[in-house]
């Protein structure tokens, strides 16, 4: 037995695997500046200043560093979409960390937050960002207040700033703080939020942030887990860093395991390599299903992620064999559902989530979210008919249009339908909605349909709130 | 009444000044006159507005986005009891349930003393600590329904004022940039030169 978990560090659980991000977790004081230069902190930005920014940009680029936020792209590419000799440039770190089943970002504020720091610092650097807003979710008290004390130490002892360690190098992070909204989280709300505005998306393309940003200048928006490796990256080389985890997905990464296992937790684990098999059963992960129940499904990437079944166990934490297999790796988030789990009350948590969180935008997630939210609330409650099934598939096809990503099961005798899917919204929410729909429908159809029996049997109804959750 | 006090006022123009458009400021200013107030006034929008130089409707129309603002009184603590997917399988309901029983109101309500106001939220990031709830924004983790009970006995006899102060307050640290380490805001149209540290040979070639 290899897991060790920390009183100061809820839900985190080490084990003998390498450890990137989370290396000073188990120092009770891991947030202090004396702690993190007892432990080789600021090292990672003292080795960047001593390269020209393109070097640093370079090594980043080297190492692959995929982003952490969801959609898995370069870090070191994004940094280099910028329109040449435009500036101000902006560095935004998305700390609105709010994915169902996700949490990781969090732990790295709370419980690291000068590497967060450093990380941002060796981003402005290489990319030339001359002021940077780090936007932490409005619900994380506790981050916020981590994050403060960081910046205030951090202030005071030369390394933030003008002329950072007598480099010549200056730049100011603001701490910013939001105040409850999902969609925000999606880069382009985030920036509107930042402006502060309702924090609805912006359509794109033709223009991303990375062109046009933060008041209309070139930004990039990076994940607090992304930014957290890049001290280790500028201190140890890119090559230290892609001799962990596989070619296509280098380093490690962070995933936080709930629901019906028996020691749910967030690991950081060896990326590209270990498989759901390993992190559901092994005894260093989660060590099996609670009770000694069997598997149902589990979500792999988060709320937004079409399920999985057991049959995909044997994958790897891989992204492009995760999609090929009709799903996505997301944020990092995996959801596991025993043999005791009412799926179609599984799904309305989620598709309940979505609507909620729909900022209104985009016609087909406003009212296709909230309709498949209400249809499926009528089938949960035993009020529903086989109509409403069709029904549910239907206003889905108004979000996705086409061929929805699914996963293959023997015992449906169902071949996998890639990811991603097609969307008639500017963001990901709409989609979030039905996704949960589709995957329960497709993969659990049997349950649906004993729900909308002529028997009409009464099952037991969610509590909603009254007047809304607000 | 409602105003800014002196302190606030002071810290609020220190937080405007970080950001290139004063606009920026919006909801941190918000979130300031709630700590203020437990709660977000009319008179607190029409002077964030004055601050910030926008229209009194433009700071409603973004503070009634997010879901944090509270534009009439609510209770002193905010019970929020998470319901989305891993707490609802790991048993959320019966927290929630148990809640309204030992509160007397129904989730959106707050209790007749003012004390009180009780919500059925959306996943806190605390997954696998199943079910979670925080009370104005501090968590309590694997919770059961006596554990919610319990706490909703100690809110009622006083015992955590120290750890969770009233509604409004996140964290109890800020930011302060001293005045002699900060770069400073500049209007992101009128200096369009590169950052010092990038070599303009460099810079052609990227």
């Amino acid at each position: 037995m290899t897991a060790e978990t920390y009183p100061w560090a809820p839900g985190f659980v080490a084990g003998d695997r390498p450890r990137i991000v989370t290396s000073r977790f188990g120092h009770e004081d891991s947030h202090t500046l004396e702690r993190y230069l007892a432990t080789g902190g600021y090292e990672g930005l003292r080795a960047a200043l001593s390269k020209s920014p393109s070097e640093v940009h370079d090594q980043v680029r080297g190492s692959t560093l995929l982003g952490r936020g969801g959609a898995g792209f370069p870090a070191g590419v994004k940094w280099g979409l910028t329109p040449e000799g435009v500036f101000p440039r902006y560095l935004v770190v998305n700390g609105d960390e709010s994915e169902p089943g996700t949490y990781k970002d969090r732990l790295l504020m709370e419980r690291d937050p000068h590497q967060l720091i450093e990380g941002c610092l060796i981003a402005c650097y290489a990319a030339g960002l001359s002021r940077c807003f780090l936007y932490i979710r409005g619900e994380m008290a506790l981050a916020q207040e981590r994050v403060a004390s960081a910046l205030n130490e951090a202030y005071a002892a030369g390394y933030i700033g003008r002329d950072i360690l007598g480099s010549g190098f200056g730049v100011d992070i603001v701490l910013h703080w939001g105040a409850g909204a999902y969609v925000v989280g999606e880069e382009t709300a985030l920036i509107e939020s930042l402006e502060g505005n309702r924090g609805m998306p912006r359509l794109k393309p033709p223009f991303f942030p990375a062109a046009i940003g933060l008041y209309g200048k070139p930004t990039i928006v990076n994940n607090v887990e992304t930014l957290s490796n890049l001290p280790f990256i500028a201190a140890n080389g890119a090559e230290a860093y892609t001799a962990i985890g596989t070619e296509t997905s280098p380093g490690t990464r962070m995933v936080a395991v709930s629901g019906h296992v028996r020691r749910p937790g967030v690991y950081e684990i060896v990326n590209g390599t270990t498989t759901f098999r390993d992190l559901l059963y092994g005894e260093e992960f989660c060590g099996g299903i609670r009770d000694g129940n069997d598997l149902k499904a589990f979500v792999p990437g988060g709320g937004s992620a079409p399920w999985f079944l057991p049959d995909q166990l044997d994958l790897p934490f891989e992204g492009r064999q995760v999609g090929a297999a009709g799903s996505m790796l997301g944020s990092g988030a995996i959801m596991v559902m025993d043999s005791t789990t009412d799926i179609p009350a599984a799904a309305l948590t989620l598709t309940r989530f979505y609507a909620h969180e729909s900022c209104g935008k985009c016609v087909p997630c406003r009212e296709g979210g909230t309709w498949l939210m209400r249809v499926l609330e009528r089938v949960v409650a035993g009020e529903g008919t086989t109509d409403d099934l069709d029904l549910l598939l239907e206003v889905g096809q108004s979000i996705c249009p086409g061929d929805m990503p699914h996963a293959s099961s023997e015992a449906l005798g169902l071949d996998a339908t890639p990811f991603p899917y097609k969307m008639t919204t500017i963001c990901f929410v709409g989609p979030s909605a039905y996704v949960p729909v589709h995957s329960a429908l497709t993969l659990f159809r049997s349950e649906f349909e004993s729900r909308v029996a002529p028997s009409r049997a009464r099952t037991r109804i969610p509590v909603v709130a009254a007047g809304g959750g607000q | 009444m409602s105003r800014f006090n002196a302190e606030n006022l002071s810290l609020a123009r220190e937080i405007i000044g970080r950001y290139p458009r004063p606009k920026s400021a919006l909801i941190p200013l918000l979130h300031l006159a709630q700590e203020q107030e437990g709660w977000i006034s009319e008179e607190a929008m029409r002077e964030i507005a004055e601050l910030v130089g926008v229209t009194p409707a433009e700071v409603r129309g973004t503070g009634t986005f997010y879901e944090m603002f509270h534009f009439e009184p609510i209770g002193r603590y905010l019970l929020n009891i998470c319901g989305t997917m891993s707490c609802a399988l790991m048993g959320a309901g019966d927290l929630l349930h148990a809640a309204e029983e030992e509160l007397g109101v129904r989730a959106g309500g707050t209790t007749p003393d003012g004390l009180i106001t009780l919500h059925r939220a959306e996943c806190q990031a605390a997954c696998t600590e199943a079910p979670c709830l925080q009370v104005n924004y501090r968590y309590r983790f694997r919770v059961t329904p006596d554990g919610v009970r319990e706490l909703i006995s100690e809110l009622r006899a006083g015992s955590l004022a120290d750890e969770i102060p009233p509604h409004g307050t996140l964290a109890t640290v800020r930011q302060h940039i001293p005045a002699d380490r900060a770069v400073g805001a500049v209007d992101p149209d009128e200096d369009t030169s590169p950052p010092s540290w990038v070599p303009v040979s460099v810079e052609g070639a990227r």
